[in-house]
């Protein structure tokens, strides 16, 4: 592997405390050296990218991500996901273990991790934390740890038992694991396929309340408080209301270690946008209120909300054209992120280029302990995104090398275009 | 946490909210929102002009023309009365439902609409029980698609075939509803007279019982106060909740019976749908004693109202024998206007050019 100099870009590393122009060198998939334009002491033989007019930063990490394989390959690969990953500026991702069957073994946990899986970037696997997600038996969480599990979740299978999630909470913090909930109290949304609002009235479909999720929040934070010697870690996937983002707010001011993700839709979307039954606006937690939303603009904005994930859930394209009940929940969403997240968080809402960076790579990678990425400081594995900021361009869902086109944006304005994706040191994207 | 505390505190611009998704076929009646008052006015006098045509000159006007009656639930009224309506206008018709079709083996509603108008369905009338249906089936085969009914949604030829019940009844210059008597000296007069905002003005109409999961109570509440009528949404909280007042202007909600009796020129009691409950659990004896219309509650508070029913009706449960029997009845008629309604409405689907104007 052919070392790369990235030169003339301007380096954005919010972890390093880094925000001017530098050269990089990147060998044996680590940053070897970072130097002022032009001061790089690499003599030898190096594949140079120039990134004048770009910035340069620590590659994206999104901790919610369903790449459907194995199982459900029809759906998308774990190379065509990695593939729509790279093409967003994303070297790292975190694989849901909704699989089929479901990750809940070290086999698995390796077998997505080999070689064979063509993955553009790195996927660390998720695992399921009860047997099969059926919320029961819990699973070997150190043995899981050491196949190279970076969390546990059930995800779409809430742990709804208290003594389970106790359990798991307590396990995984002696296997020094983080605990994520899909908060949804299901025996509150039976049915339901929407918000539960005057626009689920409207439409005549069944809501989920905001309690559904809240509830659940506020019920895993006490079990948190209760376990507080053992310091779990529990993260909130993909909040969607006020209330389970007020309460992880009140859970930090206690001292406990509680965090959130955001995804880019429930910061842009209301339950307006499911428009005429668009099942491109379907996905669980569902659009919510616009005054939900706001809040979640305004978490990110004040520091609550601890990253971006994009909760990226693709089908084909026959499961979404079917009557709104029946369709699958989630949309795509590693292709979008990082163009809507500079086109409102920070163009709209002025947030600073470095704090939505950080959203999306130094803080995931905290959370989930990935050591050695989400920076660019030397020594660092060599992930790096190198962007256009300025540019204005509109997204194609026929453009998305995801195998799924399930997207709400297609046809919306992005800021900011990937030019090249960098994992380990091999070019993994490369852009107009 | 309270809902207090977790109130944001600013508001951001943001994306709006996405317009139609497509242009829908002008044949098509999907909401009664797709309706114009004008376009309402004028469908409703073409309903007179039709019922009123000699039927050996009527059945030319789409004659041999091909429309299929997709039926994804049963279906007595609606069903019957398209069916007739389009051959009184000489269309042939086939029905296709899903207990005898290929439905039934897994084939989805898109391939479903698809191979109807492989068959030459020229427009598609739809009965499902999945709100948004009809917009789908539209979007899949760009056909005009009648909706006869999706979900707990809408059910716009309902509400049109109500609206038409009302105006053989509702005089405008004394603001009452005529007793049944005199109903019929009327008859055709009230319904050619324009249509506008103000038709309704000072009538007022109390939809009672399962709100949430009634189709017509939407159709209705989003068409009558559109020409001026005043819309109370009666029922328990189980079956009509606060956010049912958000759906239009002209709609409030008086959850006590009598008190939106006494205010109302006409009274729709609707059927509690018990395949639609998902579990929920009412106490029946309960809400008799508070919503069953009797002719005791019906002699004593509206006299003269209108008593109207989309039926199918559950006689002892949330209206007696005797009030849907009684003087004050428009049950049977209703089924009668929805006759000339439904011709209306086919006429329109088959006759409107896909590019905006008439054929």
């Amino acid at each position: 592997m052919k070392p790369i100099i990235v030169r003339n870009g301007h380096l954005v590393d919010p972890a390093a405390g880094v925000d001017s122009a530098r050269d990089i060198l990147l060998k044996d998939g680590l940053v070897a050296e970072i130097a002022s334009p032009g001061k790089l002491n690499h003599a030898g033989d190096a594949e140079i990218l120039d990134a004048a007019g770009l910035i340069v930063a620590p590659g994206l990490i999104d901790i919610h991500v369903h790449l459907r394989e194995p199982g459900q390959t029809y759906k998308e690969t774990i190379a065509t996901g990695t593939a729509a990953a790279a093409a967003g500026g994303f070297t790292s991702v975190a694989a849901m273990p909704n699989t089929v069957p479901v990750n809940d073994s070290p086999e698995l946990t390796r077998w997505m991790q080999e070689p064979e899986r063509g993955a553009a970037v790195r996927v660390f696997p998720i695992a399921a934390a009860t047997r099969g997600s059926k919320g029961e038996q819990i699973n070997d969480f150190i043995a899981l740890k050491a196949a190279g599990a970076v969390a546990v979740t059930d995800d779409g299978h809430p742990i709804l038992k208290d003594n389970i999630m106790r359990e798991t909470l307590a396990a995984a913090a002696r296997a020094g694991l983080s605990v994520i909930q899909h908060a949804e109290d299901t025996r509150m949304t039976k049915g339901a396929s929407m918000n539960l609002g005057p626009v689920s009235f409207r439409l005549g479909l069944r809501g989920m309340p905001p309690e559904a999720e809240s509830s659940l929040v506020e019920r895993d934070i006490r079990l948190v408080a209760e376990l507080r010697d053992l310091h779990p870690h529990l993260h909130v996937a993909h909040t969607s209301t006020a209330a389970a983002v007020a309460a992880v707010r009140q859970a930090r001011r206690n001292g406990l270690r509680v965090t959130c993700e955001v995804a880019p839709h429930h910061f842009l979307l209301t339950d307006e946008h499911v428009g005429l039954y668009d099942t491109h606006a379907k996905m669980n937690p569902p659009l919510r209120s616009a005054a939900d939303r706001d809040a979640m603009i305004e978490g990110l904005l004040d520091g609550v909300v601890d990253a971006i994930a994009t909760d990226h859930a693709p089908h084909a394209q026959h499961e979404k054209e079917v009557e709104f009940e029946c369709a699958p929940n989630g949309i795509t969403g590693l292709e979008t992120a990082l163009g809507l997240a500079l086109r409102w968080l920070h163009a709209e809402w002025k947030m600073p280029l470095g704090r939505v960076l950080s959203l999306m790579s130094a803080q995931p990678a905290a959370l989930l302990g990935l050591k050695g990425r989400g920076t660019l400081a030397a020594g660092s594995h060599a992930d790096v995104v190198i962007f256009d900021p300025k540019a204005r361009w509109i997204w194609r869902a026929v453009d998305s090398k995801s195998k799924a086109k399930n997207t709400p944006f297609d046809g919306w304005e992005m800021q900011g275009r990937v030019r090249w994706t960098i994992s380990e040191g091999r070019v993994a994207y490369a852009g107009a | 946490m309270t809902a207090a505390a977790s109130t944001a505190r600013r508001t951001f611009a943001t994306p709006p909210a996405p317009k139609s998704p497509f242009p829908y076929h002008p044949g098509s009646l999907l909401s009664v929102l797709d309706l114009s008052v004008e376009e309402v006015g004028r469908l409703l006098a073409r309903a007179a002009e039709l019922e009123q045509m000699d039927p050996l000159v009527r059945d030319r006007i789409l004659l041999k023309r091909r429309l299929a009656l997709l039926f994804y639930e049963s279906s007595t009224r609606t069903r019957t009365s398209f069916e007739l309506a389009a051959k009184a206008l000489g269309a042939d018709t086939t029905l296709v439902s899903s207990l005898s079709s290929s439905i039934e083996k897994g084939e989805s509603l898109k391939d479903t609409g698809l191979t109807l108008r492989a068959l030459g369905a020229e427009a598609i009338i739809l009965r499902h029980s999945s709100s948004g249906s009809a917009w789908l089936l539209e979007a899949s085969t760009r056909l005009p698609v009648i909706n006869a009914g999706d979900g707990m949604h809408e059910h716009p030829t309902q509400a049109l075939l109500d609206l038409r019940t009302i105006l053989h009844h509702f005089d405008p210059k004394t603001r009452t509803c005529h007793p049944a008597p005199e109903r019929r000296k009327g008859k055709g007069s009230a319904v050619t007279r324009a249509i506008g905002p103000d038709t309704l003005a000072g009538f007022t109409v109390a939809i009672v019982g399962d709100i949430l999961h009634s189709r017509v109570a939407r159709s209705n509440m989003l068409l009558l106060p559109r020409l001026g009528a005043r819309v109370l949404l009666c029922g328990p909280k189980e079956l009509l909740p606060e956010q049912a007042a958000d759906s239009g202007h002209g709609i409030r909600i008086e959850r006590d019976f009598d008190a939106a009796l006494a205010q109302s020129q006409a009274v729709m009691m609707l059927r509690i749908q018990a395949e639609r409950l998902a579990g929920l659990e009412l106490d029946l004896n309960e809400y008799k004693a508070q919503y069953q219309l009797t002719g005791q509650r019906l002699a004593a508070l509206a006299p003269a109202a209108l008593v109207m029913h989309p039926g199918p009706i559950i006689r002892g449960m949330e209206i007696t024998a005797g009030v849907a029997d009684g003087p004050q009845s428009a049950i049977l008629e209703q089924v009668t206007h929805g006759l000339a309604i439904r011709m209306a409405v086919i006429e329109r689907a088959l006759t409107a050019a896909p590019n905006g104007g008439r054929a």
